[in-house]
């Protein structure tokens, strides 16, 4: 057995560490796993270009970018915000949770697409959760808006992540199929899907509890500080 | 027939744009990047044709085109744009045209899951409108050309302008739009140099085989671990499986297979929630958001990750060996 491969992975974990350019990290340990593995540079050339342009399709969502752009600067943010401060009975943990819900029930149909940080979570899901934060705090400062950012963008992977498994055509059911039947033991996709349900609902109450407490804490932040004007 | 090839040179023209425009602007640097890059979209077909005939050179320069790029990356830095509008134009903008601004932001899921659902039902004189392999992705280019043409119209402005602020926002995400490209590559590059099979092996010397939890631990821990190395589930899977799920867990202490392969699976789930590896789930999106800590998205999923781990864990210990 080689183990200097290994080193590798060793690369990842330093450089990251490090803060070195994260591109230039994994280029790094990419070439030096498969020059410890006796890959010749022609070689690893071609499996470097070859991987590289097979997965072009995770860059498709720059073509969202103009479009985003576009609606920006003719004031989406701005709308959304002040839309969500007239919807009285919205409260940011229901926004939240009902994205969750739809994005679940959504990947759960195969349509993980349709959703996403370019798709939905910047031109909608996060200005309207900051409206929705500011009418519990009115004030929110950067690192606020940052974490709540950082919030609906952890509810959107979420809710794709573990609903997506319970689609039977969905590339990770697929995965698993076609590995047991390399090895002999026969299983329908759908019997696969099913045991993913556990999890996903799992997970939906795991984020909803912790959307909630998020909540909570604004709410209390916000207490404290009318107290303090108040004394 | 639309195919997902026609969606890659729409990125390419899309990266050449803001390759040409950085130019002009005399980022040298930033030009170079998204020219490189660009190039890559452009000709990835021709490279994986050449490939598969037996001709390596195209590949090779491709992968001396990702070694440029990534030389390149750490001088990118942050330029200021001048924003298009100010703050309050926006707000006058935004009062003025109301929901309508919602329509072309709702078009790109409404389209993309039109074609999700009936893509395939869609025939012109006997020939499919789209082609099958990665139709929802298709869907998602197409939509994004008719909800620009759609929030050109809502907003009187022409589409270049559209360019002109996606080139702004691409910017600002800079070098983390290659990462999950790179990580994609890396993982492949991984597994053709025994990096998995070599950690599978190291395991298999530590591990008490006969003791069913500790194996199943070391599965569930492993898939974690890998995903976080890898940042993808989908490599650590074979390898896991391969190492402890099959010879281990399945053949010797009896477990269910479908059981084991699905939460196996969203252990390795949980990972990816967990690693800068997974770029395009966790560092893509914080960029994308403008947060001023790429491990912001990490932050706040963490914990959640983690519990669900922890319950997935349950279970499947309660489950798999019954």
């Amino acid at each position: 057995m080689n183990y200097w491969p290994l080193l590798g992975v060793a690369v990842i974990v330093v450089g990251f560490l490090l803060r070195f350019n994260p591109v230039l990290v994994v280029v790094t340990a990419a070439i030096s796993s498969a020059m410890l593995a006796g890959f010749t540079v022609p070689a690893l050339l071609a499996l470097l270009g070859k991987s590289f342009v097979s997965s072009r399709m995770l860059l498709i969502f720059v073509l969202t970018l103009p479009v985003i752009g576009l609606l920006e600067r003719a004031g989406l943010r701005e709308h959304a915000q002040r839309w969500m401060n007239h919807l009285h009975g919205l409260t940011l943990a229901r926004l939240l949770i009902g994205y969750l819900l739809l994005r679940q029930l959504l990947a759960m149909l195969g349509l993980t697409g349709v959703a996403g940080p370019a798709q939905t979570v910047r031109p909608l899901l996060a200005p309207m959760g900051e409206a929705a934060a500011e009418k519990i705090l009115p004030t929110l400062d950067d690192a606020d808006r940052d974490e709540l950012r950082a919030v609906a963008a952890a509810t959107d992977n979420m809710g794709r992540f573990f609903g997506e498994d319970v689609f039977v055509a969905v590339g990770g059911v697929l995965l698993i199929q076609a590995f047991y039947v390399q090895h002999g033991i026969e299983l329908t996709p759908l019997s696969i899907a099913l045991w993913a349900l556990p999890t996903a609902i799992a997970a939906f109450v795991i984020q909803s509890v912790r959307i909630w407490l998020y909540q909570r804490r604004l709410q209390r932040r916000a207490a404290d500080a009318s107290t303090e004007s108040a004394g | 027939m639309l195919r997902i090839e026609y969606a890659y040179w729409l990125i390419a023209a899309f990266l050449l744009y803001t390759g040409l425009r950085n130019l002009r602007e005399r980022h040298g640097w930033h030009a170079a990047f998204w020219l490189v890059l660009g190039v890559l979209f452009g000709t990835g077909d021709y490279v994986l044709a050449q490939q598969a005939a037996g001709n390596a050179l195209p590949a090779q320069l491709a992968g001396a085109g990702v070694i440029v790029l990534a030389l390149l990356a750490p001088r990118l830095r942050r330029h200021a744009h001048v924003e298009g509008n100010s703050a309050e134009q926006r707000l006058q903008s935004a009062i003025r045209l109301g929901h309508r601004l919602f329509v072309p932001a709702l078009l790109i899921p409404l389209v993309t899951l039109l074609v999700a659902l009936f893509g395939a039902h869609l025939f012109i004189a006997g020939h499919a409108v789209f082609a099958t392999a990665q139709m929802t992705l298709t869907g998602l280019a197409l939509a994004c050309l008719v909800a620009l043409f759609a929030a050109a119209q809502v907003a009187h402005a022409p589409m270049h302008d559209g360019l002109a602020e996606g080139r702004r926002l691409l910017d600002a995400i800079g070098w983390a739009t290659l990462l999950p490209l790179l990580l994609a590559a890396l993982g492949e590059v991984f597994t053709q140099s025994g990096v998995g099979a070599a950690i599978t092996a190291l395991a298999g010397t530590f591990l008490p085989t006969g003791s069913a939890f500790a194996c199943l631990l070391a599965f569930a821990l492993g898939m974690v671990l890998f995903t976080v190395i890898m940042g993808n589930a989908f490599a650590a899977f074979p390898v896991m499986m391969a190492g402890i799920g099959l010879p281990l867990l399945i053949h010797r202490h009896g477990a269910n297979p479908a059981i084991l392969g699905s939460m196996g699976m969203l252990c390795g789930y949980c990972g990816t929630l967990l690693t800068p590896m997974a770029a395009d789930f966790n560092l893509v999106p914080a960029a994308l958001l403008e947060l001023r800590s790429p491990y912001g998205v990490m932050r706040a999923q963490a914990w959640s990750a983690l519990w669900i781990l922890a319950t997935t864990f349950m279970l499947m210990w309660l489950l798999v060996f019954r």
